[in-house]
This record gives structure tokens, C-alpha cells and sequence, in this order.
């Protein structure tokens, strides 16, 4: 993207009217939250929150503190592990699964009863079965990601236009190009869906698992990530810093799906011509 | 093949001319599914697409044209009876004889360019004599301006015409099209068929166009297969002796050409009125078109 083009996003309509709707949206909820003090009458629900501009000056003392950004670090280390495991296991496991018959007989079975156990119905087992707490928040990160993943890929490996592969058959295609010509691209638009599907899991199960398994080996808020920071506010009373712990996570959620949406409009170029 | 000796700027003449090829289906039949779910698609079908002649095959739509088609490119077999290329049988499908689907099989994450190449990256032949002859071909179809464009950004006539050049740079003996202009409109459908025959015209190779389509049928063909409904086989073979160059205009006024047509019109009719009394859908297709084109 060159920066013309970069600042004409910037500053488009559709980016106003976004910022636009996070104005008004901030309005409402400043007057809610300050009814009591400015009309004397305490509107429910909205009233009990702290409002934005509390919120904010609470943020602004975080900045510049290390903790705070050791918690997006640690959050985010979780996450694009978790991922990134389950998508180095992922998409092999649904690629075989999708081309080898008999593996899928074996393999399948197994995977739809363990599909339907949520992420955090491991969280007990994997404390358990792994040495630290870092690893079974880990892995309980990689099973948001990797259930989504292989169901994606398995469905899309599939659903390949059989004529596809007869015309590459019949021009001379060895096994191994199909796979990497035919295959593996034809795939790839369900790989990059799974993909994003998996990665917005992957941030609601690593800030659940941060909170109950008390936020990783280094045990304090320092290492514990955005979740735990979350709770750690929760139980020490400071309510602007679990609303600044929910937005944080808002954030970085949609830093991430950016990334992998940018990522995966270069990996499918043909796509985008439709 | 003269590619390697001319120069490679202009490559203006490439010879897509094949050696003599022959298809030959004796006594063939297939059935789908087993028990009494089993369903008999060809039954106890003969032909021959003869040698440097175009072969059309026609039949009312659902007779198991496309059925024919796997069993001659090999990607089935059939249950009983043989099919043989000069001689051998079909084993598997091979580069001698390529199909054009129904529906369009460019890989849509290929550029045209990258499609035409296809067959020869396969083959590990990526070399400097089939990116020329890509070359020519993105000319000779008309695509040179689209060369870098997915195929979801051509239009339906030259998604067809890249698929020809796609197909053509393997050099098949035997071409084999499954209703390739089918879902074109009336407009690019005639343009297709006037370049169609203009390239069948130039090489004369050995090409096997399945249609539902009569006008088309009687435009393009040498020969002309009429089959029967459901179970297919063979119900009449006619020679279309309409002198080529064929023009869209001059047929529309060639008294032979209508000639056939009234004839095949009126085998297909039978066809359709057998089906018909048995509830099928396409007959009742095919009795619709035959009425307005009739009165």
C-alpha cells in the first residue's frame, strides 16, 4: 500500500463515520455513567459503570507502565503460539484427512468426539498433564484455534471441483503436483477463513484460561496477561482497569484479525478480482 | 514442430497438426450405483470417431452424453465392451486426449498465462520452447492483453478460448469438448462456434464435441452421432457434407443443412417422445424448444 492510498483510507467516509459512531457512542455512555452525580437519578445498569473519561485517565497512568504492556505481551505470546501450533498441526491434519481415505476413517471419529469439549474443559486436565502453567495455557490456546482450523480445511480439501484435478490429471499432473498446484491453493481461501474463525477463539480462550488458571508461572499481574489483569483489577476493586483490561483486549483482537486478513488477501490474490 | 528453429519473435506459425488418431467404442454399457439402485447409463453403445474429422455427438440433455465422455478420457471404465485408441485400449487419462468441461476448469488462482502453462510445468517441460508456444497461442486466441487477469475476470466466451489454449499447448491427438459453449449467450455462442471451426480448420485434428445443441451440431460437424435416450447408444450416424469454410450466415440459407436438421430434429423428437411417455424432465425441455423451433 503505497502512503497516498494509505492516508486516503485513513481519512475515508467510511473511516469517519466509524470514528463518528465511537464518539456518539462514548457521549452515551459518559452521561450514563455520571447520571447519578449530574441528574441525581442513577440509570440502571449503565449507571454502575465507571465512565469513559475515569476510564481513560486510569489508562493513561498504565501507559507508561511496564506491567501493563508485559500483560499485552504475554497475552499475545499465548495467543500467536497457541495459534501458530494449531495451525502448523492443523492444516496437515485436515489436508491428509481430506486426500487419504482410510486415515480419515481412523482420524475422524476421534476428532468429532473431541471437537465438541470446549477449549476451557481442559483447563483442569492440561494444569495437570503439563510441567507449567505456561504450557497448559498453551495448549489451551492451540485447541481454540485447532479444531476450527481442521474443520476448515478438511471441508475445504473436499469440496474441490472435481474437474479440476481430472483436466490437471489428464495434462500429465504427477500426485505430488496436483497436491501443490491444485490442492493446496484450492484450499487456500478455506485455510485463511479457518484461520481468522480460529484466531478470534483463540483471544476469548487465552483471557478465560489467563483468569482461572491465575495468569501463568511468573504468578503476579506482571506476567499474567490481559486476562489476568482483568481479574487481578476485578478482586483489588480498581473498575476503571477492567473496563481499560476489556478494551485492551478489543484492540488487540482487532490488531490480530487485521493482520491475518491482510496476510491472507496476499496469500489469495484471485480472490480479490471477483 | 518448427518452435525451436523460427525466430522467437515472431512466432506466427505454429503447427498443431497431429498424426492420423482413432477412437473406437465397441459394445460398451456402464451403470451406476448396485441392486436395485443400479442405474444403466450407456447401454451396448459402438462408434468410432474417425481420424482428422470433427465428431459431433448429440443427444437430448441427460442421456448420458457426459457419461461417454469419462469413459473415452479414461477417468472410468466402462462395465462391459472396449474402447480403444488406434488400436490400444484406454487405460487412464492421458495427455492424447484432452477434455473441455461443461463448465469451466481454469484454476482460478492462476493467471491465463499460468493456466496455458499448466500442462507443460506438469510435465517438467517449463522451458523456453512452451513459453513461446504459450506466447503464440495467448495471440492466436485473442488473450494477450489478459495474460496476467484470474480467469474470474474474463468474460464466458474467453474463459472458453483460454481453456482451448490451454488444452491446444499439449498438442492432443484427440480433443474432446462436454458442451463447451453451454451457458454462453446466443451472441458469443455464435462467435465461438465460427472460431471454433476456424481453428478445427486449420489443423483438421481428431476433435469430439458433445451437444444438445442442433444449429450447433450441424455448424461444426464432419460427422454427426445421434443417440438415444437413457440407456445411450448409437441411434444414427450422419455425414454432414456441407463444404468448409462454414460461415453462420451461409448455413442459416443452406438448403442441406436445413435439410439434416429436419431429420435430426425429427430422430431426437422420437427420442424425446419415448422419454417423455417415461416422465423425464429434459424431454419435456426438449419438446418445449422443438415446438417453437418447429411452428
Amino acid at each position: 500500500m503505497s502512503i497516498s492510498k494509505f492516508t486516503d483510507k485513513l481519512f475515508s467516509r467510511a473511516t469517519l463515520r466509524g470514528i463518528f459512531a465511537i464518539g456518539i457512542f462514548m457521549v452515551f455512555w459518559e452521561v450514563g455513567a455520571r447520571s447519578e452525580e449530574w441528574f441525581g437519578y442513577r440509570f440502571p445498569f449503565i449507571g454502575l459503570v465507571p465512565p469513559p473519561t475515569d476510564v481513560f485517565v486510569s489508562w493513561s497512568g498504565l501507559i507508561a507502565d511496564p506491567s501493563y504492556w508485559q500483560s499485552w505481551y504475554m497475552s499475545f505470546l499465548r495467543v500467536f503460539g497457541g495459534f501458530l501450533a494449531a495451525m502448523v498441526v492443523g492444516i496437515p491434519l485436515g489436508l491428509f484427512m481430506a486426500i487419504n481415505k482410510s486415515f480419515y476413517g481412523m482420524a475422524f471419529p476421534s476428532f468429532e468426539v473431541l471437537r465438541p469439549i470446549p477449549p476451557l474443559a481442559w483447563v483442569p486436565a492440561s494444569i495437570i498433564f503439563w510441567p507449567t502453567q505456561e504450557l497448559s495455557i498453551a495448549f489451551v490456546t492451540f485447541l481454540g484455534a485447532f479444531y476450527t482450523i481442521v474443520i476448515n480445511v478438511l471441508g475445504g480439501a473436499k469440496s474441490i471441483n472435481k474437474q479440476f484435478l481430472q483436466a490437471a490429471q489428464s495434462m500429465g499432473a504427477s500426485q505430488w503436483d496436483m497436491f501443490r498446484r491444485i490442492v493446496l491453493p484450492a484450499t487456500l481461501p478455506s485455510i485463511v477463513v479457518g484461520s481468522a474463525v480460529g484466531m478470534g477463539i483463540t483471544w476469548e480462550v487465552v483471557v478465560a484460561a489467563e483468569m482461572i488458571s491465575g495468569g501463568g508461572s511468573s504468578g503476579g499481574g506482571a506476567g499474567g496477561g490481559l486476562g489476568f489483569f482483568i481479574w487481578s483489577s476485578y478482586v483489588g476493586g480498581s473498575y476503571e482497569q477492567i473496563i481499560v483490561g476489556m478494551i485492551s483486549i478489543g484492540i488487540a483482537g482487532y490488531i490480530s484479525s487485521e493482520l491475518l486478513r491482510q496476510l491472507g488477501g496476499l496469500l489469495t490474490p484471485w480472490l480479490k478480482t471477483r | 514442430m518448427n518452435t525451436t528453429t523460427q525466430d522467437s519473435a515472431t512466432p506466427n506459425t505454429a503447427s498443431f497438426a497431429q498424426a492420423s488418431s482413432e477412437i473406437v467404442a465397441t459394445n460398451i454399457s456402464k451403470s451406476y450405483g448396485a441392486g436395485p439402485f443400479a442405474k444403466q447409463v450407456v447401454n451396448d453403445c459402438s462408434f468410432t470417431i474417425e481420424s482428422n474429422k470433427l465428431t459431433v455427438m448429440i443427444g437430448p440433455s441427460g442421456c448420458g452424453k457426459s457419461t461417454l465422455i469419462q469413459l473415452i478420457a479414461g477417468f472410468e471404465s466402462p462395465d462391459s465392451g472396449t474402447i480403444t485408441m488406434n488400436g490400444e485400449p484406454i487405460t487412464g487419462p492421458g495427455k492424447d486426449r484432452l477434455v473441455l468441461f461443461q463448465e469451466s476448469a481454469l484454476f482460478p488462482w492462476m493467471t491465463t498465462y499460468d493456466n496455458i502453462m499448466y500442462g507443460p510445468r506438469a510435465r517438467g517441460e517449463d522451458n523456453a520452447e512452451a513459453a513461446q508456444l504459450a506466447e503464440f497461442l495467448l495471440t492466436k486466441v485473442g488473450l494477450e492483453a489478459f495474460r496476467d487477469k484470474y480467469p474470474q475476470q474474463l468474460s464466458g466466451g474467453m474463459q472458453r478460448r483460454a481453456e482451448l489454449a490451454r488444452a491446444m499447448i499439449n498438442k492432443p491427438e484427440v480433443m474432446i469438448l462436454d458442451e463447451p459453449f453451454r451457458g454462453l449467450d446466443n451472441m458469443s455462442k455464435e462467435l465461438m462456434w465460427e472460431y471454433y471451426a476456424g481453428l478445427y480448420e486449420e489443423d483438421r485434428n481428431t476433435n469430439f464435441f458433445v451437444t444438445t445443441d442442433i444449429d450447433e451440431a450441424i455448424f461444426l460437424a464432419d460427422r454427426l452421432l445421434i443417440m438415444t435416450n437413457l440407456p445411450t447408444s448409437t441411434r444414427a450416424v450422419i455425414e454432414i457434407d456441407i463444404p468448409r469454410p462454414r460461415r453462420i450466415d451461409d448455413i442459416g440459407n443452406n438448403a442441406r443443412a436445413n435439410e439434416i436438421k429436419k431429420e435430426v430434429m425429427t430422430l431426437l423428437h422420437e427420442e424425446a417422445m419415448k422419454s417423455f411417455s417415461g416422465g423425464s424432465k429434459a424431454a419435456a425441455d426438449f419438446l418445449d424448444a422443438y415446438s417453437k423451433r418447429a411452428g
